[in-house]
């Protein structure tokens, strides 16, 4: 791989835009094609379901066999509530290659003491959504606060930007009033559906520690659907 | 924790910014129980050291091996390893798949 070719895919990644890299096995001939570009491209049509769907790996085209390195955006996890499962969720999130930011507006829960080494914002989510990149496919939102105030219009914004994941914590009765003001909110019934309450799977999680483990394990499993649907 | 397939692209950056001589090996086609997925990353700079994994660490000595003539003569190659029953414990898969693994130097 040529290090111009290289360093461009790392600034794309950080950048959260997808890229493909073509390299052909042969000759170790190469070209980078963004995803604006790909109209453009002989390979038009099977790079733009490449883009769709995430997935490195060889295509035969003019004789030649081509393998095709898909970069999409990294994962991320946006935990709304600075409170104690998102102090054992963030470790855990990092450790499985999610980027992880916290939004809380309020001050005394979110503290860099409480929230080392991650992205920490004392906002309210509006604001706070402002300043990271956009809500997109790749990121999951889980809402721990129990705050209708600040969960809700995170939540909001989860499901307008079709967020992979979206969880909410609260009993069933909680999530009942809450799909009634989402409902009022204007988002439609599918929407709603969306969402993962109560949070989490169903491992009879007691400890914060153990409700952040159901609740990655639930993002993990919603992020590799696709894996999990596949002939073994 | 160097460990992540973005981590091992942007160390691979500054490996050969650092004036390493450096072989990136990607994992391009699988069959069967394949211990990593199309699209994994190893690398491999001129002293042997390396960082990440295209087999789970069976064949990875191999790759490794390889991976110097890469840096030396700047040509990329494919290599495949599969299961033979007698060689599954030496350079093989013991998991029973197979693996082709593209290994091309970063220059």
């Amino acid at each position: 791989m040529r290090l111009d070719i290289l360093r461009e895919m790392n600034r794309e990644r950080a950048a959260r835009r997808a890229v493909i890299l073509v390299t052909d096995t042969a000759d170790g001939a190469q070209r980078l094609v963004r995803e604006a570009e790909v109209e453009a491209d002989p390979l038009a049509s099977e790079l733009s379901a490449r883009f769709r769907s995430g997935k490195s790996g060889i295509v035969e085209a003019e004789g030649r066999s081509l393998f095709l390195t898909v970069q999409v955006p990294p994962p991320r996890l946006v935990v709304i509530g600075a409170v104690h499962i998102s102090q054992a969720l963030a470790p855990m999130a990092k450790a499985t290659e999610l980027d992880v930011a916290i939004i809380d507006p309020r001050t005394a829960f979110a503290t860099p003491e409480r929230f080392p080494d991650v992205t920490l914002l004392a906002l309210w989510p509006d604001d706070a959504l402002a300043q990271l990149p956009p809500l997109d496919r790749y990121t999951a939102v889980a809402a721990l606060t129990h705050d209708p105030k600040i969960d809700d219009p995170a939540l909001v914004a989860a499901l307008k930007a079709e967020c992979f994941y979206v969880g909410a914590l609260g009993s069933r009765k909680t999530h009942g009033r809450r799909v009634e003001r989402l409902t009022e909110a204007g988002l439609s019934d599918e929407q709603i559906g969306r969402i993962a309450a109560p949070i989490g799977l169903d491992i009879g999680a007691v400890s914060p520690a153990e409700i952040a483990v159901s609740v990655l394990a639930q993002v993990i499993a919603a992020l590799r659907r696709d894996r999990r649907r596949a002939p073994a | 924790m160097l460990s992540t397939d973005t981590d091992i692209l942007a160390t691979a950056e500054s490996w050969r910014e650092a004036g390493r001589g450096v072989a990136l090996a990607t994992v391009i086609e699988t069959w069967g129980s394949a211990p990593r997925p199309v699209g994994s990353h190893l690398i491999i700079d001129e002293e042997g050291n390396f960082l990440g994994s295209v087999s789970g660490g069976c064949v990875e000595g191999a790759v490794i091996a390889e991976a110097a003539d890469v840096i030396e003569d700047g040509k990329p190659r494919v290599l495949e390893f599969g299961v033979a029953d007698e060689t599954a414990w030496r350079v093989g898969l013991s998991c029973g798949g197979r693996i082709r693994v593209l290994v091309e130097p970063v220059a």
